[in-house]
């Protein structure tokens, strides 16, 4: 079993940042429930590690594990893109059509 | 170099590039963002980069955003300018704040966002090195990395807010698709910047001629219009300010030898130091003689003198004047003189502007002669050619240097030549070499046309040229319509009816004159 490492970078605690944490807590707890590890880094106050990551947007999903990795941005309340964006679509309802997964 | 300057209630920060400080009247304006627009190549990132660049270079760490190309191209893309990027990074001078698009990432857009992180970068990038100057490049690119515009557009609002607020002077660059056309691709950037500036690279008659223009500062005052500008490979954008050169020149009233006793005879004592004389004339008519001569005279005196070729060979030159009793090489020998020699049309009027007086500020000479400014008249547009004369003219009057430029007429005998229409009002004396044709016979006719400040010999005389120079004669006195290219001999009873008459009124005058 695979175990999911997230990082969310916010800005602050703005609203924003609480509806993306909101947003991804539900979306975890449904589809990752128990093999998933989230680091939710402000960039206020870790600036450096957004310059590492080459952060431009808050909030930013990074999928860090498995590979490949990927990213999502904004408050994530577009949960088809934030699953689409972790390659969760195509485990949660197995369709063959999900083809970008399997690159 | 970059002491601030007050004006009119907005301080301006002297940014260190050649020359712009003059036309932005002391520099951009401090503690505000000025968008940089111009179309693609036209010297925008360069422009960016230098203003850092002169910043450090001066004790101001600086921060350079970019979202375009990668920190690590812009680093090697700046070696050529002289800009060592890594060394000032090592030294903690300057930071990067690598915002270019990463392909290997694959992101996907889910709700909305902000550019928090972006911003939580620059401000740390700044307090990291202490920086006084940002320079971000490009917003246009911001755009094309997420596919939400209006967010993009609303956060670029609050990061050039952000900049002003953290007490930094920046420098934003756009694209615009036209030279002449809407100020950039999103129409919404000058919206963003306090100032406006444009770089152009206008195509014009199959050269290439950049132009930069102060659009707006708010608040302040600048110089209005297109200034054209270069960029060397070591010293980057330089800003080549036309009207402010003409401020600054000065005026003598030492006489210095041409070279040639006649001729300074009929100059009414000779040139002026600081003023620049035109020699116009048809192939062959001795206007390379007369920059021999010119040269001569001065290196006689022990002047260093600077002879700018763009028609004959370095070997040409030293034959013929060797040819005339003139030893050249012995003049380099000495130090006295300096031939730069060239084709005009492996640069840009703007280079050879910038090469001329960087061999100018390098050998100090006290007299320069340019043959000829028709053979660069052609280099580039007629505008280009006006300003490159003019820039040229000032220059050298601001130096304190006496010119001499020799210009070719088109048609064997009298004419004018576009060289002489553009630049005529330029020049502080005009010398015309003429062909006169006598009786089956070709001579020679020289005149003082032009002489600003001082009396001289209306004459049109005969002259010969033989080992050792030029031999004024007497003056053409029974020929009319020398300089119109159609000689009219008069017979001697008519020439001596008007030399009498003449003869008897300034012997009547002397009668008159109290003893």
């Amino acid at each position: 079993m695979t175990t999911y490492l997230l990082k969310l970078f916010v800005t602050g605690a703005s609203s924003r940042t609480g509806t993306a944490i909101a947003n991804l807590n539900r979306i975890c707890e449904q589809e990752l429930a128990g093999r998933y590890e989230l680091e939710i880094i402000d960039v206020l106050e870790h600036p450096d590690l957004a310059e590492d990551e080459k952060i431009l947007a808050t909030p930013t999903l990074i999928k860090t594990l498995p590979l490949p990795l990927r990213r999502v941005i904004g408050d994530l309340s577009n949960t088809e893109k934030v699953l689409l964006g972790l390659e969760l679509q195509l485990k949660a309802h197995d369709t063959p059509t999900g083809g970008g997964a399997l690159q | 170099m970059t002491k601030a300057v007050v004006h009119a209630g907005v301080e301006k920060v002297a940014t260190g590039i050649s020359s712009f400080d003059i036309i932005a009247k002391g520099g951009l304006p401090r503690n505000r963002t000025t968008l940089i627009s111009g179309t693609a190549g036209s010297g925008k990132t360069i422009f960016a980069v230098q203003f850092l660049a002169a910043g450090i270079q001066a004790g101001i760490p600086g921060v350079f955003v970019t979202f375009e190309e990668s920190a690590t191209d812009i680093r090697k893309n700046m070696l050529s300018f002289g800009w060592d990027l890594a060394a000032w990074e090592a030294e903690g001078k300057l930071a990067f704040v690598d915002a270019s698009p990463d392909p290997s990432i694959d992101t996907i857009e889910a709700g909305g966002f902000d550019l928090g992180a972006l911003l939580a970068r620059v401000q740390h990038a700044v307090r990291t090195v202490k920086a006084e100057r940002v320079a971000v490049d490009s917003l246009g690119a911001v755009f094309s990395q997420f596919s939400d515009q209006s967010i993009v557009r609303s956060e670029l609002f609050r990061i050039a807010s952000a900049l002003k607020a953290i007490g930094v002077t920046a420098v934003l660059t756009a694209e615009r698709t036209d030279d002449y056309g809407p100020i950039a691709r999103f129409g919404v950037e000058e919206f963003i910047a306090d100032n406006v500036m444009i770089l152009r690279n206008v195509l014009e008659a199959e050269s290439r001629r950049r132009t930069i223009e102060i659009l707006k500062f708010r608040g302040c005052d600048h110089q209005k219009g297109e200034y054209p500008f270069t960029i060397v490979p070591d010293g980057g954008v330089i800003v080549i300010p036309l009207s402010a050169m003409h401020l600054s020149m000065k005026s003598s009233n030492v006489r210095i030898s041409s070279g040639n006793a006649q001729l300074d005879e009929m100059c009414g004592g000779g040139l002026f130091r600081d003023s620049v004389t035109l020699v116009s004339g048809a192939t062959g008519t001795g206007k390379t003689l007369t920059v021999t001569q010119f040269l001569e005279g001065g290196a006689s005196n022990g002047e260093r003198c600077l002879l700018l070729a763009f028609e004959e060979s370095r070997d040409q030159l030293v034959r013929n004047a060797t040819g005339w009793g003139f030893d050249f090489e012995q003049m380099e020998r000495d130090g006295l003189l300096r031939v730069v020699c060239d084709y005009p049309d492996v640069s840009g009027l703007e280079d050879w502007l910038v090469t001329i007086q960087a061999a100018i500020r390098d050998f100090k000479p006290q007299r320069v002669a340019l043959d000829s400014l028709s053979a660069l008249e052609h280099v580039g547009t007629r505008k280009a050619f006006r300003e490159f004369v003019i820039g040229l003219t000032s220059f050298i009057k601001h130096e304190e240097i006496t010119g001499l430029f020799t210009s070719t007429t088109e048609s064997l005998m009298g004419g004018d030549s576009i060289t002489e229409t553009h630049i005529s009002t330029l020049t502080d004396s005009i010398i015309l070499l003429r062909y006169v044709e006598m009786f089956g016979e070709m001579k020679r006719g020289l005149t003082v046309l032009k002489m600003r400040g001082s009396a001289h010999d209306k004459a049109i005389r005969e002259f010969t040229i033989d080992k050792g120079g030029m031999i004024m004669g007497r003056p053409f006195r029974n020929v009319t319509g020398i300089l119109a290219g159609t000689p009219v001999h008069l017979s001697p009873s008519d020439v001596e009816r008007v030399w009498a008459r003449a003869d008897s009124e300034a012997d009547a005058k002397e009668r008159r004159r109290p003893t």
